[in-house]
């Protein structure tokens, strides 16, 4: 490594100017949000021009169930509620509740993903079998991945937030404010996922 | 601006002072380091994509297919394509003088993210390894840079999938990229310095940035489809399969377009920067350049469609997209005009970084008209997939960006190394890359007008003389090289002192030694609201003010 790294270090980490300079990792998560974002919205515009342009033949159009995806919904945005209790909860430094929200909210996360891979299983459609069926499994499968991360970021979120030796305090909450902010977004990606592939 | 420290931190930094060349193959987090690491990266890059140039070249100056088989051409213009703009121009435009110069702008002593920032630079070798190694794995990709579907999804899968992955990472790279940048200029400046007093690199970096963040990820997932098509045999983008490829195109231009604005909009800022210092002249209109500049960055949003002219767009898009592309010729006229008046009536020092810039503005006139030309659907029709088209490509990323590259690294390279390069020397490269440019690429804008098609190995007979001139033309350009390489090399070991300031500019990353110290600044950085106040505006400020030094 670098001969210069003990006062390099220093500047990195923010800490030497802490005074000047707020904590600028936030912003940079935002960035990167905006930035994934747009994955998405390249997806749903793919996704609405094949509908629009390439109709598919009649015998291949299938009626989607709603049950199980609103279900799916409403666990994702409770967990949306949970994480943010988990989050107040670690403000007041008490991490027992803090942990207990958390639990909750990847016990969540992790039926979404159960019950979305029992979708899987249910649907009379395979990956390739016609465009739509195709953009259908990258659309919730990439949500998926997200949703997936996000459930291990919680996962070590939850960890480091046990009240002795755990990083993640009243005093350095950056890492449970970032998972928060993403698993926000991904909720957020979801609705308009929802609404776009399930209810129009 | 005299520079003096206090025994006891002089000594500290002198024992901090990074010695050795090992550290540029490190995982430094030293903007400064990564700043060098990009360009050399990019320009050992440049060279490879170079060679491969000149072997499309070889091949055309004959009206057969003799010098290579007809698939190796096709993987040599894509490798040529992909690596000279992903690989070169991007990462060295935005990842090598904006981590170097951006930290100094904003008063800072370093990126925002700076680890972040080593993993954007450390993704771009083993993603270059990558694509030029699929060529001895089966072939690399031969779908050219633009990977359209069918023709992407029918060619040897393995090669076009190793270019997937390469470009995936190398999006990666600029994202990350972007996203430093954007937090280093709107939240990293030093407490004091305005927006509007920025240099104009800063607001050309951030106009970038925002338009990388915003389009980059578009690719990502296009080409994630791609992949998809490749392997798994959906059918996003495969006709046969119920697919559309107007949606890829519509997706890959998304991106596209605004790249050639990634890949040219900071080398306005830097041209910007340039001019002033050697034509001792504040920089003219600064405010419209800053207008013009997020101005470009709108309109390049909602242009991409004019690539798709022959695609079979609807009138109403084709109307659309000629008036959008069309108006970005006027806030790039406007850079343009400033450019030139900011050199008008000033006191130029006909050096190699001028006339390179010079150079610049001349070659990226010629290329921005040729542009507005092929906006025109009529024209656009007749003149679509020809050399027109390689011909007009070329005067803006090598005549413009390419240029300003080597007027930069003339520039800074007294910052880098502390050592002045040769000016005789310099003056021949440019004289030969200046000829060597426009005998290469001029004569293309005749081929295109009369039908010749690009990324075809063989053509008419009757093109053949044009076509050698091309090739002649390019034989200079690679000569070019030579000179630089060995100019830059040596001038490292015995090249003249060039103190501090050699240029006396007052933009801040002069205000401190060349090279910086580890930390840039020694003691606090200083505030400089005046990037660019040399002669007349200078000396009005000192006699308005007489009272202010006493």
């Amino acid at each position: 490594m670098t001969t210069v790294s003990p006062i390099n270090k220093q500047s990195n980490e923010l800490t030497a100017h802490k005074e000047e300079h707020a904590d600028h990792r936030l912003f940079g998560l935002i960035t990167f949000l905006i930035a994934d974002g747009m994955t998405f919205a390249g997806f749903f515009a793919a996704y609405l021009t094949f509908k629009a342009v390439n109709p598919l033949l009649p015998d291949a159009v299938y009626e989607l169930e709603l049950p199980l995806p609103t279900l799916n919904t409403i666990l994702l945005l409770v967990s949306s509620a949970t994480f943010h209790k988990a989050g107040k909860a670690l403000e007041k430094s008490n991490s027992k509740k803090c942990q207990y929200w958390l639990l909750i909210t990847a016990s969540l996360g992790i039926a979404f993903l159960i019950s979305q891979m029992f979708e899987y299983f249910t649907l009379p459609f395979g990956l390739t079998d016609n465009l739509y069926a195709s953009t259908f499994y990258a659309l919730t499968g990439f949500h998926g991945l997200h949703v997936t991360l996000g459930a291990i970021m919680i996962c070590i979120v939850w960890w480091q937030s046990r009240s002795p030796g755990g990083r993640v305090t009243a005093s350095n909450r950056f890492p449970l404010e970032a998972a928060e902010l993403y698993w926000h977004f991904v909720d957020g990606i979801w609705v308009v996922l929802f609404i776009i592939l399930y209810l129009l | 601006m005299s520079i003096s420290l206090p025994p006891s931190t002089k000594n500290n930094i002198e024992k901090l002072q990074p010695t050795g060349w090992l550290r540029y193959f490190s995982f430094s987090l030293d903007h400064k380091v990564i700043g060098i690491q990009y360009l050399v990266c990019g320009f050992i890059f440049y060279l490879i994509g170079g060679l491969l140039a000149g072997a499309i070249r070889i091949e055309l100056t004959s009206p057969i297919s003799d010098f290579m088989p007809r698939e190796v051409y096709n993987q040599v213009l894509t490798l040529h394509g992909t690596i000279m703009i992903f690989l070169w121009i991007v990462p060295v435009v935005n990842g090598a003088f904006g981590n170097y110069l951006i930290p100094f702008y904003v008063g800072a002593r370093d990126m925002a993210f700076p680890r972040l920032n080593a993993v954007a630079f450390w993704l771009i070798p083993p993603a270059g390894l990558l694509l030029i190694s699929s060529y001895f794995i089966n072939g690399a990709a031969q779908s050219g840079w633009t990977a359209y579907p069918p023709l992407s999804i029918t060619t040897p899968a393995a090669g076009q999938i190793i270019w997937i992955i390469s470009v995936l990472l190398l999006g990666g790279s600029s994202i990350f990229g972007g996203i430093n940048f954007i937090a280093t200029i709107l939240k990293l400046r030093r407490p004091g310095l305005k927006l509007m007093q920025l240099p104009m690199y800063c607001w050309a970096m951030l106009g970038t940035s925002i338009l990388v963040v915003l389009s980059t990820p578009v690719l990502a997932g296009t080409l994630i489809l791609l992949s998809f098509d490749i392997v798994a045999h959906t059918g996003f983008f495969n006709p046969s399969l119920g697919g559309n490829v107007i949606v890829y195109q519509h997706l890959f231009w998304f991106y596209s377009h605004p790249a050639v604005y990634i890949m040219v909009l900071p080398a306005f800022g830097l041209v910007s920067e340039i001019l002033p210092v050697h034509s001792r002249k504040p920089l003219f209109g600064y405010t419209t350049m800053v207008y013009s500049i997020m101005a470009i960055v709108a309109l390049g949003l909602v242009v991409w469609a004019h690539h798709m002219f022959t695609s079979g767009t609807p009138p109403w898009m084709r109307l659309f997209f000629t008036i959008a592309t069309a108006f970005i010729a006027v806030p790039t006229g406007i850079k343009f005009f400033n450019w030139v008046a900011t050199l008008w009536g000033g006191r130029i020092s006909l050096n190699s970084a001028i006339l390179f810039s010079c150079g610049f503005i001349v070659n990226f006139v010629l290329g921005g008209i040729t542009g507005v030309a092929l906006a025109q659907v009529p024209f656009d029709v007749h003149v679509h997939d020809t050399y027109f088209v390689v011909a007009h490509f070329h005067y803006i990323v090598y005549g413009g960006s390419v240029f300003v590259i080597f007027s930069s690294i003339y520039h800074w390279y007294p910052k880098f190394t502390g050592k002045m390069l040769n000016e005789k020397i310099g003056k021949l490269h440019f004289a030969i890359t200046f000829i060597g440019f426009n005998l290469c690429f001029a004569p293309q804008h005749w081929l295109g007008l009369n039908g010749m098609p690009r990324r075809v190995a063989e053509y008419d007979p009757q093109f053949a003389f044009v076509n050698q001139l091309s090739s002649i033309g390019a034989l200079l350009m690679a000569l070019s090289t030579l000179p630089f390489l060995w100019n830059v090399l040596y001038s490292i070991f015995k090249g003249e002192e060039s103190g501090d300031n050699p240029w006396k500019a007052l933009t801040p990353e002069w205000l401190t030694t060349s090279p910086p110290p580890v930390e840039n600044w020694i003691g606090e950085a200083p505030l400089v609201t005046e990037p660019y106040g040399y002669g007349e505006k200078q000396a009005r400020k000192a006699s308005s003010k007489p009272n202010s030094d006493q």
